[in-house]
């Protein structure tokens, strides 16, 4: 290299100063969009397939893989450890054992009837509560739908509201009015109507009362949404044909309801089914519901396989409600589709 | 219609097919003085109307004219805020919907959705309590009538427009009641299936003798559907009359622009030769010859009014000097088939709308784009209007 | 009509008086004095103060706004992608399990979901060695899960009532579907994506059943803490919590009804302005 072509000679540096930039300015930019391109032309090809696999790949990972795990140790034997069941992974060994375990916590489940009788009893308590709801509540969606605009909204807003405030603290709040010092027997105390406090709270009347209370919303929401849909000019059709409106409300407006009655029931029952919070804090030690056993199988006993036994026993009760309950919302939104096309 | 007597006088006999013209006949519906508020709203003014035993009666107007609320009224579903209405003599203005012998035809149809045409059919009959049987028969009848028997089965979803409507007229009529009210009945259907099915109302209507009233707020089926027409706007009839009376003697400009097209030149009264009377209309050159009949005063502000198919258009001078004449230019031609339009500026600026029947396939006389022409018309064929 | 509408009045007031009444008296005993609730014992603000001066209630609510936070967030991401697949991608393979996957947490007792998904972090403990320790990011895995189902329904519903031509005539002007996803899908779908991340965030805020099960010791949240308190009956510094909580959603409401309105009346003069 000879002196003049020297790297650090005021030429070269300045020759640079001016290409470089220069270079820069035309390369990098290229590099730039050559890779924003490759990223775009990745989405354009791929933004599909990555906009379902991710949330397909979380519910899979998170929804459906846990249920299986819940199946498997329903089946496994409960263990004094950390965790507290027979390793999975043993399993295969001896397929024999396998059978015999599977027989195990289901006929546990079986034979004990204090667990056939919970059952029974959630089902009969969550039933029981829905047609509560739907009586209280079917008068309140059609007074909302019928009522004029601005109350409408307000009304509308006022079903709503509670689901924005703390759904263990509502529940909590009928403790304070149920209680043997309580407001209700204050109240009649006060009045005169009885000398000593009744048992309200702890009992299976203050559970009803709290699923009522805490599920009401459930039933009027997809209930308002069913009327609201109607056509009040049926109502008039009905009327001008001779009708009275009672006849009406049985001939026309009732049937026309029918799957807002369905969705309402179906999401007060499946829940209020496995409720837990009510029935432990309103129904105490009195009021026996799966959920509550299961809670406590798993709590107190930390007897995982049978608390995996309860839950897969719970599914089993509510698959079906639970396919209809999809099978109308799938149903809903297609009908809801074919309208909008 | 048949031709009738004239109004003057004569026996109940002679009115047979127009008793509103009998001022002895009883009227089958009595509305007076029906009003309507909604809170401040006033809907419907104050009414009185006479409609009479087998008419086919309309009530035309604009939207929130408060034809459909008179309607709404005669059926039950509002209750007047003050006036009274009675049919067939018994007094009905408190009578909830569903205890009036009166049926209405919704403009939705309103069809329940979960029952099928039988049932929609026969809903009102069992209301009634009608046998069994007898409902069969009842709801076959109509259904045969408005040809709809073999579809008795389907659920409404499953029928066309024309067939949702032919089964919300044979649910409203298979009850007979004393008044059908059909609300835009012919609304929903397109153009060529309106005009069809104009023609079966009229034949059903005459077949059963029921009274129709019909809202609409289309003039050309209100024209020809019905034996009257109430003209109604913001809440009030204007104009009850035949439709050749309504068409031909619109009370205002408003009623004449409403029903039809018409020409309206706005000017002053002056006395002309020979005892008439002329208008004087700045923007028309000569004066304009006002019929003879009309009511009206030296020196009043008037309107004179005449409709384009009244007006002749010629590329000569017409010889006959009663008519009116003007001369102008042709602005716009539309040609519409059986007929154009033609919109001519006469000297002076106005522009006048006349229509001409295409008489001829090849017109080698055709009048064209900025060609000079007259337009003439007979003084009594136009009108003096108020405003 | 009128007059038939007695019973329904008197409906909508018990129901209200039924949804209303159990919230008010929770909000008056915050205000006794008395150690015992719903026994009367002057006006006082003690058990505020009780409740400002817990440390344990200050740990478990920022530990609980932590977690609704960050699941609003991945939930309402999560959700989106779900409804957006639902309502706008047609048929692919796998359909019926995915919107059975995203449909089946709505009405999946709690209980069920806890425990499964406890189960489901032990195996994954076992077998990859994490979660090593159960706490906020398990609890909020467990949130996500079922929030976004909830999203989802929000996102699917907006979407199908939003007329697709919209997007049609975006591509019809060029716009290649990606590019008319961000153009007109999402920002028609604001309003919806910001209700579903307020529902996912109150969800989470709310939730105590599948938090007991999928939390480690240690980690309390808010609803896990109240709970332990109230199971042994009645307290007033409770009674205070729910006061605030109240409020605090009674404003938030009044307002975004109070912004809903006004934006309203502004479109109602705007029309009015255009049609003028």
């Amino acid at each position: 290299m000879s002196a003049g072509r020297n790297a650090d000679s005021p030429q070269h540096r300045a020759l640079l100063r001016n290409l470089l930039p220069g270079l820069m300015r035309g390369l990098l930019p290229g590099v730039a969009r050559d890779l924003t391109r490759k990223i775009d032309n990745f989405l354009q090809a791929h933004w599909r397939g990555l906009t379902i696999s991710v949330p397909f790949l979380w519910l899979l990972v998170f929804f459906l893989v846990p249920f299986f795990i819940v199946l498997k140790i329903s089946l496994a034997e409960s263990l004094i450890a950390s965790p507290p069941f027979s390793p999975l992974t043993e399993w295969a060994e001896d397929g024999a054992l396998r059978v015999r375990l599977l027989f195990d916590n289901f006929a546990y489940l079986w034979e004990d009837k204090l667990y056939v009788e919970t059952y029974l009893n959630s089902l009969k308590i969550s039933g029981i509560s829905t047609a509560f709801c739907l009586l209280i509540g079917y008068p309140i969606a059609y007074g909302i739908v019928r009522a004029a605009s601005p109350a409408k909204h307000i009304l509308l807003l006022l079903i709503i509201l509670p689901f924005w405030t703390s759904f263990l603290l509502r529940v909590y709040a009928w403790m304070g009015i149920l209680a043997d010092q309580g407001t209700i027997n204050n109240i009649l105390i006060w009045a005169g109507l009885i000398e000593r406090p009744v048992r309200l709270l702890y009992s299976e009347f203050a559970v009803y009362v709290g699923i009522v209370y805490s599920y009401l919303p459930f039933m009027i929401l997809p209930l308002y949404a069913s009327m609201e849909k109607l056509d009040m000019t049926l109502n008039e059709a009905a009327s001008d044909l001779g009708a009275h409106p009672a006849v009406t409300f049985l001939t026309v407006t009732l049937p026309l309801t029918v799957p807002g009655i369905i969705a309402g029931s179906l999401l007060v029952f499946i829940p209020a089914t496995g409720e837990f919070v009510i029935p432990d804090l309103l129904g105490g030690g009195n009021v026996l519901m799966i959920g509550k056993v299961l809670y406590g199988e798993f709590n107190a006993n930390r007897d995982w396989p049978v608390a995996a036994a309860v839950a897969i026993a719970l599914l089993v009760v509510l698959v079906a409600p639970m396919m209809l309950y999809q099978h109308f919302q799938s149903g809903e939104s297609s009908r809801g589709a074919g309208k909008g096309a | 219609m048949p031709p009738a007597a004239g109004p003057a006088g004569g026996t109940g006999a002679q009115y047979a097919d127009r008793p509103w013209l009998d001022p002895d006949a009883a009227p089958f519906i009595r509305i007076q003085g029906v009003s309507k508020r909604f809170g401040a709203f006033t809907a419907v003014g104050s009414v009185d109307l006479d409609i009479y035993r087998g008419e086919l009666f309309s009530l035309l107007g604009g939207s929130g004219c408060g034809k459909t609320t008179l309607l709404r009224m005669l059926a039950g579903f509002e209750i007047p805020s003050g006036g009274s209405i009675t049919i067939d003599g018994a007094d009905m203005t408190d009578v909830p919907a569903y205890r009036r012998p009166v049926n209405m035809m919704f403009q939705s149809y309103a069809l329940f959705p979960h029952m099928n045409v039988e049932s929609n059919v026969a809903y009102g009959l069992k209301r009634d309590g009608v046998a069994k049987a007898e409902i069969a028969k009842r709801v076959g009848d109509i259904l045969e009538m408005v040809e709809l028997r073999q579809f008795g089965k389907r659920k409404p979803h499953q029928l066309s427009g024309g067939q949702r409507q032919r089964v919300a007229l044979a649910r409203a009529l298979v009850k007979q009641p004393k008044v059908l009210l059909l609300d835009e009945p012919l609304g929903a259907l397109d153009k060529r299936l309106r005009e069809q099915t104009q023609f079966e109302l009229m034949k059903i209507q005459d077949q059963l003798g029921i009274t129709f009233i019909v809202v609409t707020h289309d003039q050309e089926e209100a024209m020809t559907l019905s034996t009257r027409i109430a003209v109604m706007d913001a809440g009030n009839i204007i104009q009850v009359g035949e439709p050749s009376e309504v068409y031909e003697r619109p009370k205002t400009r408003k009623i004449a622009n409403f029903i039809g097209t018409i020409n309206t030149f706005e000017g002053n009264i002056a006395a002309g030769g020979k005892g008439g009377w002329h208008l004087a209309c700045p923007r028309v050159r000569e004066p304009l010859r006002a019929p003879k009949d009309a009511d009206i005063k030296d020196g009043q502000k008037a309107l004179l009014a005449i409709r384009p198919e009244k007006i002749t258009m010629s590329k000569s001078k017409p010889g006959d000097d009663k008519l009116q004449s003007l001369r102008g230019e042709v602005l716009e031609l539309a040609y519409m088939g059986n007929l154009s339009i033609y919109r001519v500026r006469v000297d002076g600026g106005q522009v006048v709308q006349v229509t001409a029947p295409n008489l001829q396939r090849i017109d080698r006389n055709k009048i064209d784009w900025e060609d000079r022409v007259y337009l003439s018309w007979r003084p009594e064929n136009s009108l003096i209007l108020r405003d | 009509m009128k007059k038939r509408s007695t019973f329904l009045f008197s409906a909508l007031c018990f129901g209200m008086a039924f949804l209303y009444i159990p919230m008010v008296l929770l909000v008056v005993y915050s205000f006794n004095h008395s150690r015992l609730v719903p026994v009367w014992g002057g006006f006082s603000l003690r058990w505020y103060k009780s409740l400002f001066t817990s440390e344990e209630i200050w740990n478990s609510l920022l530990l609980s706004l932590q977690i609704a936070v960050v699941n609003a967030t991945f939930a309402t991401l999560l959700g989106t992608f779900a409804g957006l697949t639902i309502a706008r991608f047609g048929r692919f393979r796998g359909r019926t399990l995915f919107t059975g996957m995203l449909s089946a947490p709505l009405v999946m007792p709690e209980v069920i979901t806890g425990l499964s998904l406890l189960l489901l972090f032990i195996t994954l403990n076992e077998l990859l060695g994490w979660p090593s320790s159960r706490g906020m990011t398990t609890i909020t895995i467990a949130h996500i899960t079922f929030s976004l189902a909830y999203v989802a329904v929000i996102v699917q519903s907006r979407l199908s009532g939003m007329a697709q031509d919209l997007e049609e005539a975006a591509q019809d002007l060029g716009g290649k579907p990606l590019r008319v996803m961000f153009d007109i899908t999402l920002p028609l779908l604001a309003p919806g994506m910001l209700a579903g991340w307020l529902l996912a965030f109150t969800l989470s805020l709310d939730d105590l059943v599948i938090a007991s099960f999928v939390s480690g010791p240690g980690a309390n949240t808010l609803p896990m803490l109240i709970y332990s308190r109230v199971r042994l009956g009645l307290r007033p510094d409770i009674n205070a919590l729910a006061t605030i909580i109240i409020f605090t959603v009674a404003v938030g409401v009044a307002l975004a009804g109070w912004l809903l309105l006004r934006q309203r009346k502004q479109r109602e003069r705007d029309m009015r302005m255009a049609s003028a």
